[in-house]
C-alpha cells in the first residue's frame, strides 16, 4: 500500500484543508516549466539517478536487445555458474545462461505487468472515487463502505484469491494485483474530488449553467488528478513489489520465461554456491522501485513547495 | 463511551460480513468454473472426467441457485464452518488453526521488531542535531519500502546461514530458527512505522506544549520523549493497526522463503491447488485479524487520547 494513505489516515474531511490553487499557467509560461524542471531534477542528485534508472528500465522493457547481444533463453552448458564479470556482468545461471541478458528481457514481462496493474487500479479506482466524490449521497454511502471491504483484506490475501479464481500467467497476475489497489486509488480521488467540488471557480461555473458533465471535465477532474498521479507512481513501485512476489512465489509466466520473481526464485536453489543468481535480480528490482518512489515523493510535495 | 464501543462492534461484524461476500463473489463466480479448477487442480483443463465433475459439483453444492449457495455457505460460515478443504479433505477451520500458532509467533516477533526499528529509526533522527546523522537515519526507511522482501531474506539467509553458519536457514526450530524469518517481515513494516512516527515527531516537536515544557525547564530528552513521543505516537499506533494485515499477508512470501510451517505455507499451497474453500478460509481469517486489531486499537485510543470518545459522542447526539 502507499505510503501517502498511511500518512493520512483521517477521512477526506470536506473542508478547506488546502486551498485549491489558480488553474495551469497559460502557454507563454510553458518554456520556462521546462527549464524549471529541468533545474529542479539537475539539483538533486538522488532525485537525477532515479529518472536515468527509471529511463533505462523503461528502455530495457521496449528494447532490450540496447544493453545486451546475449540470448536470455538459450546458455552455453560449459559456462554455468560463472560469476560476474566482463562478458557476464551478472553471471551465468545453472544452464550457462546470461543473467545480466535475463534481467533486461525480464523488464519486459515485469514491467508491463506493473503497468498493466497500475492502469487497472488507477482507472477502477479512479473511477469509483469520482463517482462518489461527484454523486454524493447514496451513491458516495455504497462505494465508500464497498471500498473500506476491500481495504480490510489484505492485499496479497486479496491478490492470491483473485489468482486462484482467475489462473496463472502475467497478465493474471497484473490484474489481481491492480484489483487489490483499487481501494486506495478510490479513496484518493473521491478525497480529491470533494475538495475541489467546494472551490469558487467550480461554484462559479455552475452558476454561470454549465451543465454537471462540463463542470466535471473542465474544472473538476483536472484540479483533481495531481494527487492520483502521485499515487500512480507510489503504486507503480508498490506494484513491481507485489509482480514480483506474485511470481517469485510460481503463479507468473511459466519457466523458460525471465520474469524478475521468477529469476530470483530459481536463483534460491543455488544460493549456497552462486549469491549472484539471486542478489543481482533483486537488486534491479530494488532499484526500479527505488527509483520510483524517489519520483513520486519529488512530485508529492517538493515540486510544489519549491514555487 | 458504550454507544461508542457498540457503534465500533457493528462496524467490525459488518466489515467481516461483506468481506466473507465479496470473497465468495470472487472465488465463485469471477470467470471460470470453480469444480473445474478444483478438479484439474491447476492445470490445463481439458481433459476432466465429466462424471467426477458433475459428483464434485453436487458434493459443494454448485448445483444449486447462486443466491441458494450462498445462504448456505454463510448460515455455516458463522457458526465457524468454511467447508473441507478439497486437497486434504480436513475441515478448513481446523487447517488454519492448526497452522496459526506459528504464523502468530513469527508475526508478533516481527511486529515487536518493527516497532523497535521503527522507533529506534524515528526517535534519534528527530533528536538528534547533526544533519548527517539525521539524513543517513531518514534516508533508510525509503530503503526499507522499496526492497522485496523475498530478496531480503534470501540475503540474510546466504549471509547468516550459509557464509557465517549463525543461524539456521530453513525450518520452525525455535528462537535461533525465528530470528530470520522475523527480522525479514520486520523490515518493511518498521520502514513505514519510522516514516509516519518521524513525520508526526517533528509535528509535535514544533506545537505549543512542547515551547512550554520547555519554558518550564525540563531537560531536552524529558521533552522529547515524555512529552512529544507520547502524542506522536498516535498515528503511529494507527498505522500498526493497518500494517497487521499486511504481517500476515507477509508470512506467505516469508514462510515459503524459510520453509517454514504456517498459516503463510497453508496459502501458497491452497492457491496452487486452486483449493476454493481453504483460500476463502484464509481471505476472510485475514479480514477478520485486521478487524479485530483495529477494533481493539479504536478501544484503546479514547484511553490514550480522551478528546476521541468525546467528540464521536457529540456527533452521535446531534444526529
Amino acid at each position: 500500500m502507499s505510503q501517502s494513505l498511511v500518512d493520512d489516515p483521517a477521512e477526506a474531511a470536506p473542508g478547506p484543508a488546502r486551498p485549491v490553487a489558480a488553474g495551469p499557467e497559460p502557454d507563454p509560461g510553458h518554456r520556462v516549466e521546462v527549464g524549471r524542471l529541468l533545474r529542479f531534477v539537475v539539483r538533486r542528485p538522488g532525485l537525477l539517478l532515479s529518472v536515468v534508472v527509471l529511463v533505462l528500465v523503461v528502455l530495457a522493457s521496449f528494447v532490450p536487445g540496447l544493453f545486451t547481444s546475449q540470448d536470455p533463453l538459450k546458455g552455453v552448458p560449459s559456462q554455468n555458474f560463472r560469476g560476474p564479470s566482463g562478458s557476464h556482468w551478472f553471471g551465468t545461471d545453472e544452464l550457462g545462461r546470461d543473467v545480466f541478458s535475463r534481467v533486461a528481457h525480464g523488464a519486459q514481462l515485469s514491467l508491463k505487468a506493473t503497468l498493466i496493474a497500475v492502469l487497472v487500479a488507477f482507472v477502477v479506482g479512479g473511477l469509483l472515487g469520482v463517482v462518489a466524490g461527484f454523486v454524493g449521497r447514496w451513491a458516495d454511502d455504497v462505494l465508500m463502505r464497498f471500498v473500506d471491504v476491500l481495504l480490510s483484506i489484505p492485499a496479497l490475501f486479496m491478490s492470491l484469491a483473485l489468482v486462484t479464481a482467475l489462473g496463472y500467467g502475467t497478465v493474471k497476475v497484473a490484474v489481481a494485483v491492480g484489483i487489490a489497489g483499487v481501494a486506495g486509488f478510490a479513496r484518493v480521488a473521491r478525497a480529491e474530488v470533494l475538495r475541489v467540488r467546494q472551490a469558487v471557480f467550480v461554484e462559479a461555473s455552475r452558476a454561470g449553467g454549465a451543465r454537471w458533465y462540463s463542470v466535471l471535465g473542465r474544472h473538476v477532474l483536472p484540479h483533481a488528478a495531481g494527487p492520483v498521479i502521485v499515487l500512480a507512481t507510489l503504486d507503480f513501485g508498490s506494484s513491481i513489489l507485489a509482480v514480483s512476489a506474485l511470481s517469485f512465489l510460481g503463479y507468473g509466466a511459466p519457466p523458460p520465461a525471465p520474469e524478475w520473481g521468477t529469476l530470483i526464485s530459481d536463483g534460491r536453489n543455488y544460493l549456497a554456491n552462486a549469491w549472484w543468481l539471486t542478489a543481482l535480480p533483486g537488486l534491479a528490482i530494488a532499484a526500479t522501485v527505488l527509483a520510483a518512489n524517489r519520483i513520486a515523493r519529488a512530485m508529492d510535495g517538493e515540486w510544489s513547495r519549491q514555487r | 463511551m458504550r454507544r461508542y464501543v457498540i457503534k465500533r462492534l457493528a462496524q467490525a461484524v459488518g466489515v467481516l460480513w461483506a468481506a466473507y461476500t465479496v470473497s465468495f463473489l470472487v472465488l465463485n463466480w469471477l470467470p471460470g468454473d470453480p469444480v473445474t479448477a478444483m478438479a484439474s487442480a491447476g492445470m490445463d483443463s481439458g481433459d476432466v472426467d465429466p462424471a467426477r465433475l458433475a459428483a464434485l459439483r453436487q458434493e459443494y453444492g454448485f448445483d444449486k441457485p447462486a443466491p441458494v449457495q450462498y445462504a448456505e455457505h454463510l448460515g455455516r460460515a458463522v457458526r465457524g464452518d468454511f467447508g473441507d478443504s478439497v486437497s486434504t479433505g480436513r475441515p478448513v477451520t481446523s487447517t488454519l488453526a492448526g497452522a496459526l500458532p506459528q504464523t502468530l509467533q513469527l508475526t508478533g516477533a516481527a511486529l515487536l521488531l518493527a516497532v523497535v526499528l521503527g522507533g529506534g529509526l524515528a526517535v534519534p533522527a528527530t533528536y538528534t542535531s547533526r544533519r548527517w546523522l539525521r539524513q543517513l537515519l531518514l534516508s533508510l526507511p525509503p530503503l526499507g519500502v522499496s526492497v522485496p522482501t523475498f530478496w531480503v531474506g534470501l540475503l540474510l539467509v546466504e549471509t547468516f546461514s550459509f557464509r557465517l553458519h549463525w543461524l539456521p536457514a530453513f525450518g520452525n526450530d525455535g528462537f535461533t530458527g525465528l530470528v530470520l524469518p522475523a527480522l525479514t517481515l520486520a523490515v518493511p513494516t518498521g520502514a513505514q512505522i519510522a516514516q509516519v512516527l518521524a513525520k508526526s515527531l517533528l509535528t509535535a516537536l514544533g506545537q505549543a506544549y512542547v515551547e512550554t515544557a520547555r519554558a518550564k525547564g525540563a531537560g531536552r530528552w524529558r521533552v522529547h520523549l515524555r512529552h512529544a513521543l507520547r502524542n506522536a505516537s498516535l498515528p503511529a499506533l494507527t498505522v500498526v493497526g493497518l500494517l497487521v494485515g499486511q504481517l500476515i499477508a507477509g508470512s506467505v512470501v516469508v514462510e515459503t522463503v524459510f520453509s517454514r510451517d504456517g498459516l503463510g505455507r497453508v496459502t501458497a499451497a491452497a492457491v496452487t491447488a486452486q483449493d476454493i474453500p481453504l483460500v476463502q478460509g484464509v481471505v476472510v481469517f485475514g479480514a477478520l485479524i485486521f478487524v479485530t486489531t483495529n477494533l481493539v486499537i479504536d478501544l484503546v485510543y479514547p484511553l490514550l487520547d480522551p478528546r476521541i470518545v468525546v467528540t464521536s459522542d457529540r456527533k452521535a447526539a446531534l444526529a
